[in-house]
């Protein structure tokens, strides 16, 4: 597998939905390749970075006047 | 990392059901729905358009259409990407309104080549949680993919941010399944190539 096939296989990979025998030379490239390794490292920590962090606030404030005013207008027939 | 694939039986449901009330104008059984939405999709507009006014002004008639547009819910998608699609169509409306961005398409910036391939290898250590502190770390991610280009963005916001599966983003922007992963990984791969510019160990690794 060269660092071109591993790149095409990463969506997959994450994703869960790699076939058995790409997962198994996924995982033989990363333990040659260190580029990739790191790139399979830091992409990863990238999508749970994302995934755990709630980057824009909602605070209740904000959320109660939206939610007037959305009820306000479905009630009054919008 | 776990394929996180949502059990779709599980979760229409109790959805179904409200909206069946909500169809039949019981207000208190939309009320509901908007409780259990109102964040997400507020969180889905403010990643796409990047900006909290529009974002605020998006949820509201997020939620008035959809209360305009019930008969024309189905059921044969979950309700809430049925809701994702209405606030990602009214997202790029509003970005194309602003004209910031020229032409804001789901088929645009996929000739750009640009972070499709890796150049940065320096490993993340110590981890980000460990350099920066939560409101700065906010800061740079905020930063970082607000530089993302508005198509790439929106795939990584519903796919990663808001755990869709690929073939409810598929739905959600009127894309093919083969388009969504191909938008994903310039998506994760550009994101990383950025945040690696604060994240990467220092004095180890290529230059960026």
């Amino acid at each position: 597998m060269t660092c071109t096939d591993f790149l095409s296989q990463l969506t997959d990979y994450f994703d869960g939905q790699i076939d058995p025998e790409l997962l198994a030379e996924v995982q033989k490239h990363v333990r040659e390749c260190h580029h990739c390794e790191v790139v399979l490292d830091t992409t990863s920590k990238t999508i749970s970075i994302y995934r755990e962090h709630e980057i824009y606030e909602f605070p209740t404030e904000l959320r109660e006047r939206l939610h007037s005013a959305i009820m306000a207008k479905c009630r009054g027939g919008c | 990392m776990p394929a996180i694939q949502s059990t779709a039986a599980e979760e229409v449901s109790p959805d179904v059901a409200l909206v069946e009330r909500a169809k039949q104008g019981d207000t208190e059984a939309f009320e509901q729905l908007v409780r259990q939405y109102e964040r997400q999709i507020f969180r889905v507009a403010q990643h796409i358009t990047q900006n909290r006014e529009d974002a605020e002004d998006i949820t509201q008639d997020v939620f008035l259409k959809a209360y305009e547009k019930l008969d024309q819910f189905q059921g044969n998608s979950k309700f809430s990407t049925w809701l994702v699609r209405i606030a990602v169509n009214e997202s790029l409306m509003r970005l194309r309104k602003r004209k910031t961005s020229k032409t804001v398409s789901m088929d645009q910036d996929v000739q750009t080549e640009d972070g499709a391939i890796p150049r940065d290898f320096a490993e993340w250590r110590p981890n980000p949680e460990q350099l920066y502190g939560q409101g700065e770390l906010s800061e740079i991610l905020r930063k970082t993919i607000q530089g993302l280009p508005p198509g790439f963005r929106t795939v990584f916001t519903l796919r990663d941010i808001e755990n869709l599966s690929t073939e409810e983003t598929a739905e959600a922007l009127g894309l093919s399944v083969p388009a969504v992963k191909s938008r994903l990984l310039r998506a994760r791969l550009q994101l990383r190539e950025r945040l690696s510019r604060y994240f990467r160990q220092k004095n180890g690794g290529a230059k960026p």
